[in-house]
């Protein structure tokens, strides 16, 4: 399945490094961790593959067809034009260690940490190695597979004590503590400190105490959140400030951090789509329609006509949705606090009115099946969205876009936070963020998925990559949007929504997936290994905000405290998919 | 509760409930009347609850009529914590702080499936089962997320509650109770939940 | 000019604010009625947007998700459960625990549950249960009015007789589908 210009990727890194390369198990190459950086600076200088979209790890516990028992870290890389590329690197299970390759795509950064803290996997040479979701002293490597948590029943759900003879047992029940706490043996208060805080603070105190300058003034170092009254959630920030000016800024993650991939591993396939609904919980179907494309791929299921209109009309409206909750929250955090976020919400509600009436839920949908979606729509639900699509939301988003663009909301953010169009591709960015640089890159043209390759849509893009910009480019998606909805309740034909049945115990082939898709954020990619059975092996998620968030210092320094609230709205994150 | 340790806030003996309230029990309805038209929440939204609580106070649910509209980013200003969304260990000791920095009255409303026991996420190594382990919770609206109605349904569920109250009995205006607030949990080889941990003192003898 | 664009802004806001009491006037007196709640709700309506709960609610759209109930058989007076545990082996963080009843005499496993709990704490409203139950005895309910001041008496642990509700009650909730389910239990049974 390797196109022309796959095979001649990597027919030239076969002849490049003829002793370091090998294929992989399913897709791409195995790359000898010594000659890591080689071939990551070659395929980065001469290849043209500048941006790494994820670094996931993976544990084989056993050995597979080909390749023994290891730790695996894998890479998935794109370029401009021309296909994608995984590198795989092996690592050994005692003591796992992969050079990092921070140094050739900065976008590596937050992941590798994320990997080290849920894995075990060190990276050599990273600059900041420390725990990120998590904190510095829990015990143990959660993602590791003999690595079980204190409800842990059984390895794979559905779980024996729930039927034929499924009497209910409360968790706390089952539990030594009577509580999700286990601490080690031997381990008592007396005496103890906890670590935790000092550790989140040191990389900011080791650089107090001046830079020399001629006016001697202190730096001090000021925490943000977890608690404020944004709605963005629960985001911590730390900042060294040198009277209110932003020397450095790091953000604290891991408050929101559910266990989604440990526990997506015991699901079986089809109910870890409720599960997806949780990511980015504003915008539940496209978060849907990542992973049932991941899992279409896997299965390489076929989905009917009907279906995919259907899902472009959903995944168009979240993303309306989406921006509207984005660009209120924005003018809510700059102190109109309130008013524009209530206009806002008045449309929002108007659009789970018709969600709810498909899927049943407000928010949480769960409306994607692998083949199609769960039910037709109802009736009278394409006038309804018809209605809404060709007279109110417009003339709202005009409303909207008035409100927005006044001086004030100019004077905090043309010139802001402003991201050149190099520095967003190498920290990965995607979404509104890396179009308002300038940088024309959408996955939905990238790779077209469903049916965007046959409607007719325009990619926005500005080009100053400063927060305004962010803004224009989020009012003209929407209008986008907008464009695609009509076209698709137009040209939706009659017929199924679904190939085949929703099956319970579905066992997908075994293999690997890397399914993406432009959610309301950026890109949302679901990278799956499967071993063949009900459950996956390895459930991984690219989160859109966790990328974009590795560029927030960056932005942040020089600036003022009250910018870095304007700055982050416009990066614009949800806790959710953040710390998943 | 051992009290020797700097976690917990240290109230003077002359500042303790210092009030005399017994004879004005008679004014009990028009207290509780008042109580119910000004609740104020403290935007504690976590997870995806938070949304539909944000939902809950915008312009189609209007928690303004109820006067609740005047949400307090900060706990000193705020009666009631709505704990909407996943309490994760990393957070747990900045909620258990929030709680302990809202003045008396207060009340807590566990809103959705992850505040009340964990949800469907209740088995994940940092998720606290239940906000209820560490701070105590007035209701308890079950749901995922919980409609705005429902989180309504909780709103009228409080106010019933306070029906039955007479201004004697209210526990931060009588002389016998002590409120030393929640020790906050630290973060350790795992959540260090004091209560817990005592009882695992109290086993190993 | 400095500070027009600030008065185009709060031009908006004044816009809505007149049309709030211009939609009053033209609602009047017919404001607070049923006709009324669907197109004040929906894409045309204008003028304020709050639906006055509890004393005014909103019609759930028949697909909605609340939790899940029993469909009691009016013939045989039981769920149309027969144990056979796919929903409790599909639900997402497993909160349904079914025991199969079995023969007392003979110990051989009856078509029927002898207890089935859902733990409503932790359910996620996922429908996976209603959708797959090959029998229709697992529905949705439309009922989002339970809230319960404990947890440590059972409040959300509900069983069998907490859950079950009249065919009747699934008939008026869900018209669409239950006519459906009629027209295919008519075509079965005329083919037989």
């Amino acid at each position: 399945m390797e196109t022309q210009a796959m095979t001649d990727v990597l027919t030239s890194l076969k002849e490049r490094f003829p002793d370091a390369v090998e294929p992989s198990e399913y897709e791409g190459v195995v790359v000898a961790p010594a000659r890591l950086l080689e071939v990551a600076t070659f395929l980065r200088d001469e290849l043209g593959y500048r941006y790494l979209s994820l670094v996931s790890g993976v544990d084989y516990p056993q050995p597979t067809t080909r390749f023994p028992a290891r730790f695996e870290v894998v890479y998935h890389l794109f370029r401009e034009s021309g296909g994608p590329l995984t590198l795989h690197v092996h690592a050994d299970r005692d003591d796992p260690v992969v050079p990092s390759v921070v140094s050739v795509w900065p976008a590596a950064n937050l992941h590798e940490r994320e990997t080290w803290d849920l894995m075990g996997i060190r990276f050599a040479g990273h600059p900041n190695l420390r725990r990120i979701l998590l904190w510095e002293g829990f015990e143990g490597h959660p993602l590791r597979k003999d690595w079980h948590e204190v409800y842990y029943e059984a390895d794979k759900k559905p779980f024996d004590s729930r039927y034929p003879n499924g009497r209910p047992v409360m968790a706390e029940a089952r539990s030594p503590l009577g509580d999700n706490l286990r601490y080690p043996p031997g381990w008592s208060p007396q005496g103890w400190q906890s670590q935790a805080e000092e550790a989140v603070y040191a990389p900011l105190e080791a650089h107090l105490g001046g830079d020399g300058r001629r006016m001697p003034t202190d730096q001090v170092v000021v925490n943000l959140g977890p608690q404020h009254p944004s709605t963005h959630g629960v985001l911590r920030m730390i900042a060294r400030l040198d009277g209110e000016t932003i020397q450095q800024l790091e953000p604290v993650l891991g408050y929101l951090h559910r266990c989604h991939e440990k526990i997506g591993e015991r699901n079986t396939w089809l109910a870890n789509m409720p599960y997806t609904d949780r990511l980015d919980y504003v915008s539940s179907m496209s978060n849907n329609f990542g992973y049932a494309i991941a899992v279409e791929k896997l299965l390489g299921v076929e989905v009917p006509e009907r279906a995919e209109y259907i899902r472009v009309i959903m995944a168009e409206l979240t993303r309306i949705v989406r921006h509207l909750i984005s660009i209120g929250s924005y003018t809510s955090d700059i102190g109109v606090y309130l008013t524009g976020m209530l206009y806002a919400l008045e449309e929002r509600e108007l659009i789970l009115d018709l969600f709810e009436m498909a899927s049943g839920s407000r928010m949480m949908c769960n409306y994607f099946r692998f083949g199609g979606v769960a039910r037709d729509l109802p009736d009278g639900w394409v006038a309804l969205a018809k209605e809404l699509v060709y007279e109110r939301l417009p003339r709202r988003i005009d409303e909207m876009e008035r409100f927005t663009f006044n001086e004030v909301f100019r004077a905090r953010s043309v010139g802001v936070g402003v991201l050149p169009a190099d520095k967003a591709i190498a920290y990965g960015c995607t979404g509104p963020l890396l179009r308002a640089s300038g940088v024309p890159y959408d996955v939905r043209r990238a790779e077209p998925y469903s049916v965007y390759g046959e409607l007719d849509w325009d990619v926005a893009v500005a080009y100053h990559g400063d927060i305004h910009d962010r803004f224009v480019v989020r009012f003209e998606e929407m209008r986008q949007s907008l464009r695609i909805i009509r076209q698709a309740l137009e040209r939706m034909p009659e017929g199924p929504v679904l190939s085949g049945k929703v099956q319970p115990a579905l066992k997908v082939p075994a293999g690997e997936a890397y399914g993406r898709v432009e959610a309301p954020l950026g890109e949302l990619g679901f990278y799956l290994v499967s071993d063949g059975s009900a459950n996956p092996h390895r459930y991984r998620i690219r989160a859109p905000s966790f990328a974009n968030l590795g560029v927030l210092g960056e932005l942040c320094k020089g600036h003022l405290i009250a910018d870095v609230v304007a700055i982050l709205a416009s990066i614009d994150i949800t806790l959710g998919e953040v710390d998943r | 509760m051992t009290t020797q340790d700097a976690r917990l806030p240290e109230v003077p003996p002359e500042l303790r409930n210092n009030v005399r309230i017994g004879p004005l029990d008679w004014l009990s309805p028009l207290y509780n009347w008042s109580r119910k038209r000004s609740l104020w929440p403290l935007f504690g939204g976590l997870a995806c609850c938070a949304f539909e609580m944000i939902a809950a106070a915008a312009a189609r649910f209007d928690q303004a009529r109820f006067g609740m509209e005047i949400v307090r980013p900060s706990p000193r200003q705020a009666d009631l914590m709505i704990v909407s969304g996943t309490m994760t260990k990393r957070m747990a000791p900045q909620i258990v702080r929030l709680y302990n920095q809202m003045p008396e009255p207060k009340y807590v409303i566990a809103m959705g499936a992850c505040a009340i026991s964990g949800g469907p996420f209740k088995e994940g190594y940092n998720v606290v089962s239940g906000v209820d382990k560490l701070i105590p919770v007035d209701v308890y609206v079950p749901g995922c997320p919980p409609r705005p109605e429902a989180l309504y349904n909780a709103f009228l569920a409080l106010h019933a509650l306070w029906d039955r109250e007479r201004i004697s009995q209210l526990r931060w205006y009588r002389k016998d109770v002590v409120d030393e607030g929640v020790p906050v949990p630290e973060l350790g080889p795992d959540l260090v939940n004091w209560r817990v941990v005592e009882k695992l003192g109290a086993t190993e003898g | 000019m400095y500070g027009l664009d600030i008065l185009k802004t709060m031009g908006v806001t004044f816009g809505r604010f007149i049309m709030t009491f211009w939609d009053d006037l033209r609602w009047f007196g017919r404001r607070y009625t049923l006709q009324a709640l669907p197109i004040r709700q929906s894409a045309r309506g204008r003028g304020i947007f709050t639906v006055q709960y509890p004393r005014e609610k909103l019609p759930l759209p028949e697909n909605y998700r609340g939790f899940p109930f029993h469909v009691v058989d009016p013939d045989t007076g039981k769920s149309r459960c027969t144990a056979c545990g796919i929903c409790a082996r599909v639900c997402p963080p497993q909160c349904i625990w079914i025991v199969r009843a079995t023969d007392p005499q003979t110990g051989k496993a009856l078509r029927e549950p002898a207890e089935f709990t859902i733990d409503v704490s932790i359910c996620m409203s996922c429908g996976l249960c209603a959708e797959l139950c090959p029998f229709g005895a697992i529905k949705m309910d439309h009922d989002y009015s339970f809230v319960s001041y404990r947890r440590d008496s059972g409040e959300f642990l509900w069983n069998l007789e907490r859950l079950s509700k009249p065919l009747a009650y699934h008939a008026r909730i869900h018209p669409t589908a239950y006519l459906a389910e009629q027209a295919a239990m008519e075509k079965k049974a005329a083919k037989q």
